[in-house]
């Protein structure tokens, strides 16, 4: 085994290790090269901007959708931070080990669910439910739904990165408090939560860039009409599932239109992922 | 205002927080439970093993499962060398520069493509560009991108677990790098890097949106990497979308749920397995 | 300091000898001979230098990043630093004992025969040899000789650490380095280690780095004293221990510090 063998190893990991990378850069090439055309000819504002989106004559705007998915993401975080960061103080604080032992697999285990499955149980249970005791336009299929079903979708990730980030806490900050004749809830609002907000906040984050990046569960309960919502109760389309609802047979410049819809949808994962990368990166020495 | 007193006020959040989590496990056991239960009865020999019959919604399931299967190994072959090639890199080769930033970088940016953005590739690149057309070798590789960075970082994790000073006597012992890692290394974070591996079967089995665009919706069982096949997640989808709350539907969910249950358990297992064999 | 009779029998030459962890000095200016067939052992308090010392005779020390060194360190003549030297081979030469026994999740055997196999020695007739000769040198090989595809983790700390020097020997070696090797083990397990490097040195030269003096009063044929990096004192053990040149040799050695 001489060195130089060892540094042509070197080099072939190096490159595997750079494919990665790579597949990145070709994806969102191809579909900024497939997506570009139809932006030039629109020009980024209107389509960003407009509101009308009508395939069948040429116009493609598709603000009512990033409002969809913002509306949605915004919903998803109403009802899965509180729960989430909620539960994980439970675990990390409070719980007895064995409460724990039972509790973080089952959490792990919502994870393994696929969206389909969930978005299958949301139109079974909360949308006849929204229907019948909250009427509202969708008939159920409508942004208070979809953000039911994709907070619980989203949990794991929070209550999982939460965790991590307070069991991150070092033990002498609790100690110092507990010494100082504060009750565990005390030590934990003001200490520990405190110490451990960037990892929560990019828990948060990820589980925002998770919620716009969902497809299926949000399709089979959001109601897919193009408008601006007025209220929670109000049917909507996503970027993801107008992508998905329309692919199937959408052809020239409307096939472009959703790439460029991909784009848009790259584009802002990539920033929320930034922005986690920040966030976590932002520790004070 | 008289405020409470700290104890009261700790005891009203422990219950209050235990509530939460209590919601969150019922929640759990309430989907997972429902579903199971509900499709359990139409689960046996004919619905497994049989075809499908009047464009799926009655008969068997038998296609399904393979597709899934072919897809799930397909992704597999794909991101198991190059996952853990990259991990290895990661964790015994790098020196840390600029390079090993962008491809950090890079991992965690690929982990956030959302699932129907890589199917819009995979339909662009695999289907269309490289003439592969909605097959499963189409969906195969879309999958491998979807788990990829999934693999890297669970067999990163493995393979950092694994105490320095092994590598340590591995070096000392006259090995080059490369052979502390296949000697030394490898062998004893393998449970960890399979536990990643397993873990990831479950994302194949239940990915639905980077799939539909790239192996199809065909309801035979595929005889090549070129043919289409249609995976059980996405039959059910389909399923739902055309009849609802049928006993197809229910019984396909929970066959999904039940072989990825099986799965997760099993990973977890071989995660406890690993922690004894490292500390 | 040595006789033309005594300089062919010098195993290793150290010529002014310096390690720099970043801007840290850690070992300055150094300079030693170790003879062939002698246990040096290597004293000093903690920080004083003397495990940064060991590692770089064998170069473990070449993955650390951020550090310098300058002067000369020779093995056989032959300056181990120099672009052509095999790291792996020297390393094989000179086998290395930590002060925490570390036995891989392995086998008994298999822990062994890691080392030999790495250098392409397939043969199970030879790994059998070699792990019983390696076994029986370290005086451990009637203890586990019925159970030698058990997994090594599970004998003692004294057992483990006399399988470290096992494995050390495997690689039949010509320098033995032991980094405290018998920190944290009881008495009788320190004998017993004690014991077998006298007999080892028949074949090998042994540095023996410890921080109990009096082991190195039992073993050491000659002893060097290191304080913060430098070299105070260097010579035969017995001179050292009765009649130190240095005062703080002596301090040292009184206890008055540690």
């Amino acid at each position: 085994m001489s060195p130089t063998k060892d540094r042509f190893i070197s080099s072939i990991l190096f490159a595997i290790a750079s494919f990665s990378i790579t597949a990145l850069f070709v994806i969102g090439l191809f579909i900024f090269i497939e997506g570009f055309p139809i932006i030039l000819r629109i020009g980024i504002g209107k389509f960003i901007l407009s509101t009308d989106w009508s395939p069948l004559e040429g116009r493609f705007g598709i603000l009512s959708m990033i409002v969809g998915s913002l509306c949605v993401a915004v919903g998803t975080l109403i009802v899965a931070v509180p729960l989430g960061v909620g539960c994980a103080i439970y675990l990390s604080e409070f719980a007895s080990k064995r409460t724990v032992a039972i509790i973080k697999p089952a959490i792990e285990l919502l994870f393994a669910i696929p969206s389909v499955v969930y978005g299958f149980v949301g139109v079974l249970f909360i949308v006849p439910f929204v229907r019948t005791h909250l009427g509202g336009q969708g008939h159920g299929f409508c942004i208070l739904t979809a953000s039911v079903v994709l907070g619980i979708m989203v949990l794991p990730v929070i209550v999982g990165m939460s965790i991590d980030a307070l069991q991150a806490v070092p033990k002498v900050y609790r100690d110092g408090s507990l010494a100082l004749g504060a009750t565990k809830w005390q030590t934990t609002t003001m200490v520990t939560l405190r110490a451990a907000r960037s990892g929560i906040l990019a828990g948060v984050i990820l589980g925002m860039a998770n919620a716009i990046g969902e497809t299926m569960a949000v399709i089979m309960v959001i109601g897919n009409a193009v408008v601006m919502p007025n209220s929670p109760l109000d049917s909507v389309r996503t970027l993801t599932s107008n992508i998905a609802l329309e692919m199937g047979y959408a052809t020239g410049e409307h096939r472009q239109a959703l790439f460029a819809t991909g784009v848009v949808l790259f584009v802002i994962i990539m920033i929320l992922n930034a922005m986690t990368r920040y966030v976590t990166r932002k520790r004070i020495a | 205002m008289k405020r409470p007193h700290p104890k009261t006020q700790e005891l009203i959040a422990k219950t209050i927080l235990s509530l939460f989590a209590a919601i969150v496990v019922m929640t759990l056991l309430a989907i997972v439970g429902y579903v199971v239960v509900k499709g359990v009865r139409v689960i046996n020999a004919d619905f497994l093993f049989g075809s499908p019959k009047s464009m799926g919604r009655e008969g068997g399931i038998l296609p399904f499962i393979i597709s899934t299967l072919y897809i799930t190994v397909t992704g597999l072959l794909i991101s198991i060398p190059l996952g853990l090639g990259s991990a290895i890199y990661l964790t015994e080769y790098t020196s840390e520069g600029w390079p090993t930033k962008v491809i950090r970088f890079g991992i965690d940016c690929l982990a956030g493509v959302p699932s129907i953005v890589l199917g819009l590739f995979g339909f662009t690149f695999f289907v269309r560009l490289l003439n592969f057309s909605w097959s499963i070798l189409s969906g195969g590789l879309t999958v491998s991108l979807m788990i990829l960075p999934f693999i890297i970082r669970s067999s990163e994790e493995a393979i950092r677990a694994v105490p320095s000073s092994y590598r340590d006597v591995a070096f000392a012992t006259g090995g080059t790098r490369w052979q502390c890692v296949t000697r030394v290394v490898l062998p004893c974070a393998l449970p960890g890097i399979v536990t990643g591996i397993i873990l990831a079967i479950g994302k194949c089995v239940g990915e639905t949106a980077s799939v539909i665009f790239t192996a199809g919706t065909s309801l035979r069982i595929p005889m090549s990497m070129f043919d289409s096949g249609r995976t059980l997640a996405v039959h059910f989808y389909l399923l739902v979308r055309e009849t609802g709350a049928s006993d197809m539907a229910y019984g396909s969910a929970a066959t999904l749920l039940i072989s990825i249950l099986v799965v997760n358990f099993f990973a977890y297992w071989l995660m406890r397995k690993f922690i004894s064999r490292v500390s | 300091m040595q006789t033309d009779r005594e300089s062919e029998r010098i195993k290793i030459i150290v010529r002014d000898f310096s390690f720099y962890y970043g801007a840290q000095p850690a070992l300055k200016g150094i300079s030693l001979d170790v003879r062939e067939n002698e246990i040096f052992t290597v004293i000093g308090p903690a920080r004083s230098g003397k495990t940064t010392f060991l590692r770089c005779l064998n170069r473990m020390n070449d993955s650390i990043a951020n550090t310098k060194r300058s002067g000369q360190v020779m093995l056989d003549g032959k300056e181990i630093f120099a672009g052509d030297i095999d790291v792996a081979d020297l390393r094989r030469r000179l086998g290395m004992v930590f002060a925490i026994p570390v036995a891989l999740p392995k086998s008994i055997y298999n822990n062994l025969a890691l080392g030999p196999r790495m250098r392409g020695i397939h043969s199970k007739k030879r790994l059998y040899e070699i792990v019983e000769r390696s076994l029986k040198a370290a005086y451990l090989w009637d203890e586990v000789k019925n159970r030698l595809h058990e997994s090594a983790r599970k004998l003692s700390g004294g057992q483990q650490q006399r399988l470290c020097l096992a494995r050390a020997m495997a690689l039949e070696p010509e320098v033995l380095l032991l980094d405290e090797p018998c920190s944290g083990l009881d008495p009788i397990s320190t004998r017993k280690i004690e014991e077998a490097l006298l007999e080892l040195k028949k074949q090998y030269t042994i540095i023996l780095v410890t921080n109990i003096t009096g082991q190195a009063a039992r073993v050491g044929d000659r002893t060097a004293f290191f304080l913060m990096g430098e070299l105070i004192e260097c010579d035969l053990t017995e001179r050292i221990f009765t009649n130190p040149h240095d005062e703080r040799t002596s301090d040292y050695l009184t206890g008055k510090f540690g």
